[in-house]
This record gives structure tokens, C-alpha cells and sequence, in this order.
């Protein structure tokens, strides 16, 4: 037997949702929300399939992307050892826990693979050399291999670091921080790996025609952004309702909000060396993926992504003050999750709509349903859980974290 | 304008500098310094002490602004000259692009922005803490030798306005000073 270690730097009551509280109330109000997305998807996307599958896709991707992008917050911080973040951890690992929930909601694009994908086509590949040179790895069986070995994975490490912590809660046992630090490593490569190619197939392959060797890094670099502006809004909220506010202090905020900055700044990076090597060396195949975004409405979406994913919250997390007030961190936050959003439509719906943006109340419905779906599992395992890891060896020196 | 103001005190003393044993006399002495109500004065520490800025009451630096002003100037700066070499003072048809090609002129302006923002942090940092400086009265102290050891001071310089000589050696020692030196100026 583990011997119990006795130095508590938090009691479980300060560090859980109060019987009574509002927030207790979220998983059924989601629920709710996520039947009523069902519905109106099943009902408009019978008439409209096509649009359906593209409008399920870009909100799929969406919450998929801030699971994959907590996994690797928690996952680099056990590889480094990190304490400033550790009472930020369990929301990182109450997002990363959505992974197996994911795996169901990607089920309905299964049946929609001949909408989405040119390349599902056997007539289509018939009579196009380069989708017959590509059929080795663009083929329908080998898709659906490789998807159920990304969400294998996934849910692998997701259940391994969530049991883990939680285990670590009820035992009090330091060595299983590091075990799974000795894991984090080599999790991080099979994670960076099983991350590019889902991208490749599942975003990539919708222009089967196009290839950019930056495309795994670019989904990454959303993904990041995604799930620190979601911890920003999530972190700010908990304050705000009274959960944890003694337990996270504006320095931990501070730092969410360098890491939003940092990561804007990143994914713009990336962003425009992919745009501006394809459209300095001006090669036909390369091209037209930009091409269809820099025409008619969809241009105007591109400038707005310039301006609302790059310039705007760059100057607006640039300084102090900003940053360590819940309250305008959350604004940046929300805003910046709006944008990632836009910038997963952006990539995804030209392929439907070549002619130009054309919302439909599909996206609307699909993003009720998988976000409602998503929100509620997550909210229902808060109400089960402590709401920071309460014996990690780190937490006293998380909870005493300031800024230099 | 912490430019503008003259680099050491003038008058026949510098100031007062006392000798601490321990970070947390130096951090509780600055404390009561601080709501003494003096203005001219500083710390002076082996190493980094965590919170001591909050202790001394200092403001946050200017430096954040220096940098942001630098850095956008810099921006600006290489984006023009590319502007105006490109689509004005030199046109060149390269690679079929526009002569105001603008996507081919952002590294070059992220490059200048990072290098302006960079200068300005250093040399900001310089003028600001009045560097370099070859000589100081301080440094007349044989005690103040041991400041890159193992001891911890506070001056207290005598333009500051609550400066007095007896008084304020008498607050320092009060507050735990291992001992008090009266300096000169040059």
C-alpha cells in the first residue's frame, strides 16, 4: 500500500463545486442545447446532406482541436517539469478527458465521406493521374484505419494522464508525477505525429489536388491558440462564480495570458509562411488553395483573419494590465476562440463553397450539437472531480506562483 | 524625467549607506524607507531579491513604452524603404509580382521591427539606469566591497528631500543596520 502523504497545500471543499452552486446546473443546460442541435441537424441535414457533413466537419474539428491542444499543454508541462500552471491542470485535463467523446462525434463523417471527399470517388480517381498516385494512402478503408488509430491514441494518453491525476488525488503518491513525466516525452512525438496526419486526412484531403508540408503545423498552432483562449474564458468564469478564486491568482492568469499572446504570434507565423512561400514561388498546384480564398467574400474573410486573428489581439494582450484582469483576459479569449473557429471554416468550406462564404443555419446547428455534447461531458465531470490536482507535489509552489 | 535630472548629488555629502546582514532586513528595512517617504535612494543586493521592487515602492520602468515605440518604428521603417525602393525609386518587374508586392516585404519589416525593439531595450535599458558609468561615490565605501559577496545596503542620497544627515543615519540604524557611513562627494 502507498503510504499516505499528509502535506495538503488545499482542502478538497475549497477546490470543488459546492452542492447548490449555478455551475452545477451546466450539464443538463447543455444537454439540452446538444438535443436541440441533434434535431435541427437531423432534420435540416436530411435535406441538405452535403452542407450538413461540411458544417459538422469545421465544428468536429473545432472542439477537437481544443482537446488535442490541452492534451499538449498538460503534456509539456509534465515534460518540463512546470509548476506555475499546475492549478490550471485539471482543466487542460477535464478538455484532453473529451478525446474518447470526440471519437463518437466523429462517427457521423463516416457516413459522409463521398460529400466531403473528391478522392472517395472511384470515377473521380479514375480519370486523375494524381489522385491514382495518391490512392495508396487517399483510399476509404485506409482512412478509417487511420482514424480509429489517431482516436486510440488519443484517448490512450487522455486516459492514461487522467486516471493518473485523478489517481494522484486519491493516494497522495509523487511517483506517479513521475512516471508520467517520463512518458510526456515520447507522448509529445506520438501526439505531434497522429496530429499532422489527421490534419493532413481530414482537412488537407478536402483539396486532394493541394499539398502544403506546413499544414500539421498550422493545425497545431490553431489548435494551441484554441484551447488557451478557452482555459482564459474557463479560468476567468471559475473566478467570477466563486470557484477557485482564492486558488487562481491574477499572476496565473498573467501568465494564460502570455502564453494567448505568444501563440497568436505563432500561429501567424506559421500562417503566413505557408501563404508566402506558395506565393512567392507562384507554382499552379501549390496555388490554388489561396486562390480559391482570395477571391470574392472569401478574401474578404482571409483580410478579416489578418486583422482578427493577428493585429487586433496582438496590441490587445500586449500589455500588463490587460492580462492580469479576468474580466478583459476572458474578452481576448472568447474572441480569439470566435477567430479560431473562422480560421477552421476558412480552411474547410471553400471546397463547398467555391463561389463565396455562404452561411448556413447547418453551422449553426452542428456547432450547438457537438459543442453541446462536448460541454456538457466536460461539465460533468467538474461536478465529480476536484477542480485542481489537490496532491500534486508541485501545487503548493503553483499556489504561490508570482511573476518576476 | 529621470534623463534630465543631474547624475549625482551636489553638496559636500553623497549620502548615507547603510550595511544589512540578510535579505529580509534589507527587504524589511526598504519597507520602512519606503513609508519614510524618501525618494532618493536604492538597494543594493548580491543577487535578485524576489518582491524587493514592491518593498523599495519603485514605479514600473518606462522601458515596455521605449520598446513598443522602438519596435513599431522599426516596422514602419523597413516596410517604407522597401515601399519606395520597390514601387518608386527603383521599379523592378521580379518574378511577374506587382512592384508593390507587399507580401514579400514583411520579413524584412518583422526583421527591422525585432532589431528596433531590441536596440531599444538595451540602450533604453543604458539611459535609463544613467550606463555606463565609470565611477561612483559608493564605491569610496570599503564596506560596499562586499556588496558582490555577501551584504546588502541601502543609500540614501543627500538631495533627496528628507535627507538629513544625523536623522536619517539614525532611522537606518534604528532599522537594523549593521553599520552606517556618512559618504563624501567627489
Amino acid at each position: 500500500m502507498i503510504p499516505e502523504r499528509d502535506h495538503v497545500a488545499l482542502r478538497p471543499e475549497q477546490a470543488t463545486i459546492p452542492p447548490g452552486h449555478a455551475w452545477n446546473r451546466i450539464p443538463v443546460i447543455a444537454a439540452v442545447f446538444a438535443l436541440v442541435g441533434i434535431a435541427a441537424s437531423a432534420i435540416l441535414g436530411t435535406a441538405n446532406p452535403k452542407q450538413f457533413f461540411f458544417s459538422w466537419l469545421v465544428s468536429f474539428l473545432f472542439f477537437l482541436s481544443l482537446a488535442l491542444g490541452a492534451l499538449f499543454f498538460v503534456l509539456i508541462q509534465y515534460a518540463a517539469q512546470g509548476g506555475w500552471g499546475i492549478v490550471l491542470r485539471r482543466i487542460g485535463e477535464t478538455t484532453f478527458a473529451m478525446l474518447p467523446v470526440m471519437a463518437v462525434l466523429f462517427l457521423p463523417l463516416l457516413l459522409g465521406l463521398h460529400d466531403l471527399y473528391e478522392w472517395s470517388h472511384a470515377e473521380a480517381v479514375a480519370e486523375d493521374p494524381l489522385l491514382q498516385w495518391k490512392a495508396p494512402y487517399l483510399n476509404v478503408p485506409f482512412f478509417v484505419i487511420r482514424a480509429a488509430l489517431f482516436f486510440t491514441i488519443w484517448s490512450f494518453i487522455a486516459v492514461l494522464y487522467y486516471r493518473g491525476s485523478r489517481g494522484q488525488d486519491a493516494t497522495g503518491d509523487p511517483g506517479i508525477s513521475a512516471r508520467l513525466r517520463r512518458f510526456a516525452g515520447p507522448a509529445i512525438i506520438v501526439l505531434a505525429l497522429t496530429q499532422t496526419f489527421a490534419s493532413v486526412d481530414w482537412i488537407m484531403s478536402l483539396t486532394p489536388h493541394w499539398y502544403s508540408t506546413m499544414f500539421g503545423v498550422y493545425f497545431f498552432a490553431g489548435s494551441f491558440v484554441g484551447f488557451i483562449a478557452l482555459l482564459s474564458v474557463v479560468a476567468a468564469a471559475m473566478r467570477r462564480a466563486g470557484l477557485l478564486d482564492t486558488v487562481i491568482s491574477p499572476e496565473h492568469l498573467h501568465d494564460v495570458g502570455k502564453l494567448l499572446f505568444a501563440f497568436t504570434v505563432f500561429w501567424t507565423y506559421i500562417a503566413f509562411s505557408q501563404f508566402f512561400l506558395i506565393w512567392y514561388a507562384n507554382l499552379p498546384e501549390e496555388t490554388t488553395w489561396y486562390r480559391a480564398r482570395m477571391e470574392g467574400s472569401w478574401m474578404t474573410v482571409s483580410l478579416f483573419l489578418m486583422a482578427g486573428h493577428f493585429a487586433a489581439p496582438f496590441f490587445y494582450l500586449m500589455g500588463r494590465t490587460v492580462k492580469r484582469n479576468g474580466a478583459t483576459l476572458a474578452v481576448g479569449g472568447a474572441w480569439l476562440l470566435a477567430m479560431h473557429y473562422l480560421d477552421l471554416y476558412w480552411q474547410v468550406m471553400p471546397t463547398l463553397h467555391p463561389e463565396g462564404l455562404r452561411v448556413s443555419v447547418l453551422d449553426v446547428a452542428a456547432f450547438v450539437a457537438v459543442g453541446g455534447c462536448f460541454v456538457a461531458a466536460a461539465s460533468w465531470l467538474m461536478r465529480r472531480q476536484a477542480l485542481v490536482p489537490l496532491r500534486d507535489p508541485r501545487l503548493a509552489e503553483s499556489l504561490a506562483f508570482e511573476n518576476a | 524625467m529621470a534623463l534630465l535630472v543631474p547624475e549625482l548629488p551636489k553638496g559636500p555629502h553623497y549620502g548615507i549607506l547603510a550595511e544589512f546582514a540578510t535579505p529580509a532586513d534589507l527587504y524589511h528595512a526598504c519597507q520602512r524607507v519606503r513609508d519614510a517617504g524618501f525618494t532618493r535612494w536604492d538597494a543594493h543586493s548580491p543577487f535578485p531579491v524576489h518582491g524587493l521592487e514592491t518593498a523599495m515602492g519603485l514605479r514600473r520602468s518606462p522601458l515596455p513604452w521605449i520598446v513598443l515605440g522602438m519596435g513599431l518604428t522599426g516596422a514602419a521603417l523597413g516596410f517604407v524603404l522597401q515601399w519606395w525602393v520597390h514601387a518608386s525609386a527603383q521599379p523592378l518587374v521580379i518574378s511577374g509580382k506587382p512592384y508593390f508586392a507587399w507580401p514579400a516585404m514583411i520579413p524584412v519589416t518583422f526583421e527591422l521591427g525585432v532589431l528596433f525593439a531590441a536596440l531599444g531595450a538595451v540602450f533604453g535599458m543604458l539611459a535609463l539606469n544613467r550606463l555606463p558609468m565609470h565611477n561612483h561615490p559608493l564605491f569610496r565605501s570599503k564596506v560596499f566591497e562586499r556588496v558582490t559577496d555577501d551584504a546588502f545596503f541601502i543609500s540614501i542620497e543627500s538631495w533627496d528631500p528628507r535627507f538629513d544627515p544625523s536623522a536619517t543615519g539614525k532611522l537606518l540604524e534604528s532599522l537594523g543596520a549593521r553599520s552606517v557611513e556618512l559618504l563624501e562627494s567627489e
